[in-house]
This record gives structure tokens, sequence and C-alpha cells, in this order.
């Protein structure tokens, strides 16, 4: 202890703790348990496993909960591949006098709510919208084409709504590499495509691990986006536990869906920080 | 490759058109919702009829505009209390704990510390009905064995404040360790030299060192809950926040009014976004 005395190190000690127990440890073990009770024919709670297994037992739970992971995992790359070029645009290529400005106009769209982002991403796809009117005034389509609802104005929301969380890592960490390593390597006969995946990404490793992190995690979870944009068809894992929390009020049901979410959430986080070898306050600091 | 590089006119060209290609991508949803704000139409779409201000002021029986609309007035009024709430307890909470993190050492930090990220890693769903679970949980419990009945544990004002507290803290954690990280020792010493006692060296010497850290995770923790959904969404009681007031007329087909609440938000979060900007800069 860096000359603290005992009263400051408590003073700073309790509401953390208070927080981590209160709102994150205990409410956590609540959904647990929750999952686990189960209201039999006569009306009693009991101990059960009845919510898991109606999890496995109906196809459409399996199904729309595999593919959520498989569309968030998508998402996630998807989302990588379209940020990368444009943060190594801004650290790497453009004339350093338009660094500042490209910067704040990157991340000037993102303070806006989700909600205006994919709304105004709905105004403009559907039948009636923005981009159908100008095809028929071009006389390229002669009646409206419904571009929302599908898998693919979904995908593109989603990718949309994360593109913050994968560039401000991309940033740093292309920002911290010297352009030496670059042009030493250029230097040495390497092409573009060695350097790229010799040099650049192995350095930009941790950034490119913790905005996939977040990225994945914010998508995992998200449920504006493919409700919105996705239509009826999304089949997104969130709707599940929202229409058992607030449509069919069965708590116990949800609370086993939400857990298994959980479960998935942090075994597919923690698979990428082993392949990586990352860990998880290096990724997230 | 780079631009200390020779590179080809197609690379460059590629790029820049890429650039182009993307930032049209960007600001095109926004520009639109802007745009049909002003429309003088009862549907946001074009064809374009002429510019009005009807969704910002009017009250007819068709249009009601954005400050003559008491319900959207009234949940915008509330995500702006509920977002005031917890950028302050949030900031306070998350400060300390950036002390606690980079300034103490003591038995099971690290797993502590892992615990304080892991709200990051939570989907905001989880952690929306897990709270709602246990406050639920606690409130029945309460009431049939003292009959005690707690306002907050029910879901209302407090209890979205508190869900949004959850993860905001992790949030100014970070951006306040990160700075404090920068901070030189060697000054505090000196106060402590000069007689000052150590919580007088934290507010006179490290708190200002904080200053633009704290104001930055200040602000963007007042977006994140004004903006919040997820988690949002089970602990509302009878005071909607606006972004669920949103969803909701959104999802039930949506008039222009949406477009000018967007526009005001649109042209908020950028004066605020600009300003936190500018003043981070001007500290560092």
């Amino acid at each position: 202890m860096k000359n603290y005395s005992k009263l400051s190190f408590y003073v700073f000690l309790l509401p953390i703790i208070i927080w981590l127990v209160f709102l994150i440890i205990i409410p956590q073990i609540e959904l647990l348990i929750m999952s686990l009770r189960y209201e039999n024919d006569m009306g009693d709670m009991v101990w059960s496993f009845a919510n898991y297994k109606e999890f496995f037992a109906n196809d459409i739970y399996w199904y729309t909960f595999v593919r959520t992971a498989m569309y968030a995992i998508f998402v996630t790359f998807l989302t990588f591949v379209v940020t990368f070029p444009i943060a190594f645009y801004i650290t790497k290529i453009v004339n350093p006098r338009y660094i500042a400005f490209l910067t704040i106009l990157l991340l000037l769209p993102f303070w806006v709510s989700e909600l205006v982002r994919v709304y105004g991403w709905t105004i403009l796809l559907r039948e009636s919208g923005v981009i159908n009117y100008f095809l028929q005034a071009l006389g390229i389509t002669s009646s409206g084409i419904e571009m929302l609802y599908n898998d693919f104005s979904m995908i593109m929301g989603l990718v949309y709504t994360s593109m913050l969380f994968m560039v401000i890592p991309l940033i740093s960490s292309l920002e911290s590499m010297d352009d030496s390593y670059i042009e030493a390597a250029s230097d040495l006969g390497a092409s573009r495509i060695t350097i790229f995946f010799k040099i650049v990404i192995p350095y930009c490793a941790s950034g490119i691990v913790s905005g996939s992190i977040i990225v994945f995690m914010l998508t995992l979870g998200n449920y504006l986006t493919p409700n919105l944009m996705g239509g009826k068809n999304s089949l997104w894992f969130t709707e599940q536990i929202y229409n058992e929390f607030i449509a069919s009020l069965n708590w116990n049901q949800g609370a086993a869906f939400g857990f298994l979410l959980l479960i998935l959430s942090s075994f597919i986080i923690w698979m990428g920080l082993k392949l990586t070898k990352q860990n998880l306050a290096k990724a997230l600091s | 490759m780079i631009r200390t590089l020779p590179n080809s006119k197609t690379y460059s060209w590629g790029f820049k058109l890429y650039v182009i290609f993307f930032f049209t991508f960007l600001f095109a949803p926004l520009l639109v919702t802007c745009v049909l704000a002003f429309n003088d139409s009862n549907y946001p779409a074009l064809p374009w009829n002429g510019f009005s201000l009807d969704w910002f002021f009017a009250n007819t029986e068709e249009r009601l505009g954005i400050f003559m609309d008491e319900e959207n007035l009234k949940s915008i009024w509330v995500s702006v209390q509920t977002a005031f709430f917890v950028s302050i307890f949030s900031v306070i909470v998350g400060t300390m704990g950036a002390f606690l993190f980079e300034r103490e050492n003591f038995r099971y930090k690290q797993f502590l510390y892992f615990l304080a990220l892991t709200p990051l890693v939570i989907p905001g769903v989880i952690l929306g009905i897990s709270l709602l679970l246990s406050v639920n949980s606690t409130g029945l419990y309460l009431e049939d064995n003292f009959n005690i009945d707690l306002e907050i544990l029910r879901p209302s004002f407090w209890l979205v404040v508190l869900g949004q507290f959850a993860f905001i803290t992790t949030f100014v954690l970070l951006v306040v360790s990160a700075r404090l990280k920068k901070f030189d020792d060697s000054l505090e010493e000196a106060a402590l030299n000069l007689g000052a006692s150590k919580f007088e060296a934290i507010r006179y010497i490290i708190l200002p060192f904080l200053k633009p850290a704290i104001i930055g995770a200040g602000a963007v923790a007042f977006l994140m809950s004004f903006e919040n959904f997820n988690t949002t969404l089970f602990l509302i009681g009878s005071e909607t926040t606006l972004p669920v007031n949103l969803y909701l007329q959104v999802r039930d087909g949506s008039t222009p009014v949406i477009n000018s609440i967007s526009f005001l938000l649109i042209i908020g979060t950028s004066i605020l976004a600009l300003l936190n900007l500018l003043f981070t800069k001007k500290e560092a």
C-alpha cells in the first residue's frame, strides 16, 4: 500500500463490494436458481431441470440458439472486415492533417441512440421507403420491393450498430504501431498481403480481440436491431427471452434461456481469449 | 501501402472509394431521418411535399409535433433524470474503483478486478432479467415475512437507475483507471511532505489531475444511460424512458414525430460529443 491508511482502503473497497455483490453476483445466482424452479402439475414450485428439458426438447429453441450464436460470430467477423480498412486508412494512409477531422466524423454517428440509427434504416429500406422511391422514380422497378425484414438487412443493421466498438480498439492499436515495421518489410520485398498477415494483423491482435469481444457480446444480446430490421423471421434468441418474460410471463423458463445465453457468451468469449492467448483484463483496458 | 511508401494509383483510389462508400453508409440513415422530419407529410417517407415544422410544433388531429406531445416529452424528461443519477453514481463508484485497483494492494485483487470487468461481457438483457428476478424474490420474501413493501423492489425509476449503474460503472472504472495510471506519484508525495493529509492530497492533487477523464467518462455514462434499451426494458415501471417509448412507437407504426425527436437527439448528442472532445483535447 502506497502511503494509504487502512481507512482509505475500506472507503474505496466498500462501494465496490456492494456494487459487485448486490448488482452482479447475487442476481446471476438468482437467475440460476429461478431457472431450476418449475411449477409442477399440482401448482407447487419444485426443483427441476424441466425448464432446460423444454429447451432441448423444442427444435425451435435449439435452432434459434445456434442460429443466434453463428450469426453473432459472423457479424463480428464482418464488422472487422468492414472497419479495418477505415482504421488503416485513418491511421496510416490519409494526410495527417485530416486525421482528427475523419476521426470525429467517424465517431459522431455512434453517439446517437441505436434506436434512431435503426429507425433511419427502416425508413430507407422498407417497401414505401426512400430507396424504393428513388428506384421507382428512376424507372428501375415499377413497384416497391421489401428490402427490410430479411437476414441480409438484419446482419447489415447489426454490423452498422456495432462498428464503433471494433473501430476504436483497431485505431488505437494501429496508432501505436511504428510505420517502420511496414517500411522495413516492404524494403525487404514483402508483398502487401504478406505484410498484412505477418506484420499488421499480429501487431493488432489485442485490439482485434478486445473489439471482437465487445461486438460479439453486444450482437448476441441485441434485441432492437433483429426485432426492427429482421422482423418476425429474425429468430434471435433474446426475443425468446423477451417473450417468456413479457408475453408468456413464464419467468422460470425465461431465466433458463437467460442462463443458457450467459453460458454461451461466456464460453465463446473464453474460447476466443484462449485461442488468441489474451486475457480479459488486458483485452478490455 | 502506407503514406511514406510509394503507392499505385489503383491502390490509393481503391481506398478513397471505399472510404467514401463507408461514410455514405454511415451517414445515410441519419441524414434521411433528419431531412424527413421537415417534410410536409403524414408519413416518414418521400415524396417531398415541401418544408414544414409541423412535426415540431403542430397540434392538430392529424399531426402532433414533439413540443406538443406530452407523452414523448415526459419520456424524454424521465430519460434525462435517469441519465443524471446514473452518471453521478457511476462516476463516484467508478472513480473509487479506479483508486482501489490502481493504488491499493490486497489479497484477491485480481479476482475482484475480474469481477468488476464482467458487467461488460454480460449481455444487457441478462443484467436486466437477473436484477428483476432477484429484486422480485427479495420483495416477495420481505412482504410475506415482514409485511414490508419497498418500491425499489418493483420495476420502477430507481430500479432502472440501479440496472444501468451496474454496467456503466465498469466503463467509468476503465476510463478513470487509464488516466490514473499516468499519474506521477511524486506529486502526491510532495503534497504529503508539505503536510497535506491523505484525503487532502486526493482532493487537491489527484482529483484535479483526473478531471478530464472523469468529465469524459461522465458524459459517456450519461449518453449510455440515456440510450440504454436492453437492460432498461425489463426494469421500467410506469415511467417509460425515451428509447423504450420510441421502440413501442416504431414497432406499432411510426409517424414523422419520431423523425423530429431523432433530429433533436442527433443535434443534442453531436453538441455534447463535440464539447466533450474539445474539452478533453484541451486538458490532455
